[in-house]
């Protein structure tokens, strides 16, 4: 095979595409531009670590299944680590997005980034509600009865029956991580190949 | 700076000063610090499971409301009864403006709460003479006959006690309506009506549609909620029971259903789902709106964010 012909390749062009985009030291950069340096950036990281903790704590749950956590003192408490991670991966997530809106972060041709993290959270509000819906107890029967009606409304709930426990839970357990981590992922290169937006450039002209 | 260099689109690349970062030193002492946040609150604030309300358990504490429901499912003037789309015919369904999607898309969760929640129920009963010639009058009168029946029954039934087991009418012009309210309450008392509704013909199941929009009819299940604080008009489903922060991210589309017009309107749910999909395009979307992409440079908050840079 000659080399022209190695070139051409698919698996070729992708490597040398990722080496270009993504070199080892954006991937696991050693600095910082100086201006990387404030409050702000806690969240984006505390949204990120809090998502782990909530993967990790639904799978525990997974694992022993639905009925576990209202029959065991130890499944139920498993259960409020999943609920309270949840909650600071929201709480997290938002001040992170607010941030982020304030800085202009989509500046610099990081559009992209900006739609990806915008589209993660509307995942993870729809995972959040189907895990609501999926908890098999009294919450789970009044939100779910509550949330028909609204989504009756716009003719998704013909498919998308939050009366179904079953459906719901695969929602919430399979389909929606499963974009939710496909997107963060996503964004997380993004951010790694076009860095951390700097701060508006002249700031009395800015003004 | 060139001319073409727009404030809210552009950046000069950073060429300053750089500083150590060491990310997986980041990413794991972050990962420490929530996860011991997380087991104090866990540990702290625990929970809520609060258990689930069955028909079983709303009949024997409120057995009158459970049968004027049950004649509301007869008669098809139940919430699910007159719903509409996905589930019967019996309304057209909310629109946005002249669109109406659930028409559009049709019945498709179909539902016949005469039949789904009241005579096929009691037809799995074992068999009961005066029950069994309740059913077949029942299945041979005429729909006219029939709602003249519920309606009877249902005027005397300001009347409606619930008495040694039974629930009493004082009528005598009710067909069989009244054997077949007494039985279906004696069912649901028992929790045979649960089982009757869940399984629907099949031993395993995950579906609980028919059960879930049975209570909901009653006014048993939105008096629990109003209790623990989770009615439409105290911010409903993005609270939770107890003291628990609940959805609150689900803040905003809460908040429309407070307000009007949304909270008068017969169209509240379609029209605030119509809103907050035009405020989600634009959240995602912001980047590529003049004006609203423009706020960050004119409110100078990043002069706050990146404080320490300025000031350098």
């Amino acid at each position: 095979m000659s080399s022209v012909e190695i070139e051409r390749q698919w698996t070729t062009r992708l490597r040398k595409r990722v080496e270009g985009k993504l070199p080892p030291e954006k991937v696991l950069p050693d600095t910082q531009p100086s201006y990387v340096a404030s409050w702000i950036y806690v969240f984006g990281v505390a949204t990120l670590t809090s998502f782990i903790l909530v993967l990790v704590t639904g799978c525990v749950l997974a694992i022993r299944g639905p009925q576990w956590w209202h029959e065991s003192s130890y499944g139920h408490f498993v259960n409020s680590l999943h609920l309270w991670s949840v909650e600071i991966f929201f709480f997290s997530m938002v001040i992170h997005l607010w941030g982020k809106y304030f800085m202009a972060a989509w500046r610099g041709g990081r559009q992209l980034t900006w739609m990806t993290g915008g589209i993660t959270f509307l995942v993870s509000i729809a995972a959040g509600f189907t895990g609501y819906v999926s908890q098999s107890n009294f919450d789970s029967q009044w939100i779910s009865t509550q949330a028909k009606d609204g989504i009756n409304a716009t003719g998704a709930g013909a498919y998308f029956n939050v009366l179904n426990l079953g459906q719901m839970l695969m929602w919430h357990i399979v389909l929606l991580p499963l974009v939710a981590v496909l997107l963060t992922t996503i964004h997380v290169v993004m951010v790694r190949i076009k860095g951390v937006v700097p701060p508006f450039a002249d700031d009395k002209k800015a003004a | 700076m060139s001319k073409n260099f727009r404030s809210d689109v552009d950046v000069i690349e950073w060429t300053g000063r750089q500083r150590p970062y060491d990310i997986l030193k980041e990413g794991a002492i972050a990962l420490l610090v929530i996860t011991i946040l997380t087991l104090t609150l866990a540990i702290i604030y625990g929970s809520p499971d609060d258990p689930s309300i069955t028909i079983k358990k709303w009949s024997n504490a409120a057995p009158t409301d459970f049968a004027l429901t049950a004649v509301s499912e007869l008669n098809g003037t139940s919430t699910t009864g007159s719903y509409g789309p996905p589930y019967n015919h019996a309304a057209t369904g909310q629109t946005i403006g002249p669109v109406n999607l659930v028409k559009t898309v049709g019945v498709r969760i179909p539902i016949d709460t005469a039949n789904d929640f009241v005579v096929s129920p009691l037809k799995a009963l074992p068999y009961q003479a005066d029950l069994h010639q309740s059913l077949v009058n029942w299945n041979n009168a005429s729909d006219a006959t029939r709602a003249i029946w519920v309606t009877n029954y249902s005027d005397a039934s300001s009347k409606m006690t619930f008495t040694n087991g039974q629930i009493v009418v004082p009528t005598t012009t009710a067909g069989p309506v009244p054997i077949m309210i007494n039985n279906l309450t004696a069912m649901a008392r028992s929790g045979a009506l649960d089982e009757s509704l869940i399984s629907n013909n099949s031993f395993y199941t995950t579906d609980f549609t028919k059960t879930l929009l049975f209570i909901s009819d009653g006014s048993y299940l939105a008096d629990a909620a109003d209790k623990q604080h989770l009615s439409g008009s105290q911010w409903g489903m993005m609270n939770e029971t107890g003291s628990y922060p609940g959805q609150a991210w689900l803040w905003l589309y809460s908040f429309w259903y407070q307000i009007p017009p949304f909270n008068a309107s017969e169209n509240a749910d379609a029209l605030v789902w119509a809103l907050m999909m035009f405020l989600t395009v634009l959240m995602v979307f912001v980047p590529f709106i003049p004006g609203i992409r423009s706020i960050p440079r004119k409110t100078r908050v990043y002069r706050l964010i990146w404080r320490d840079h300025y000031k350098s």
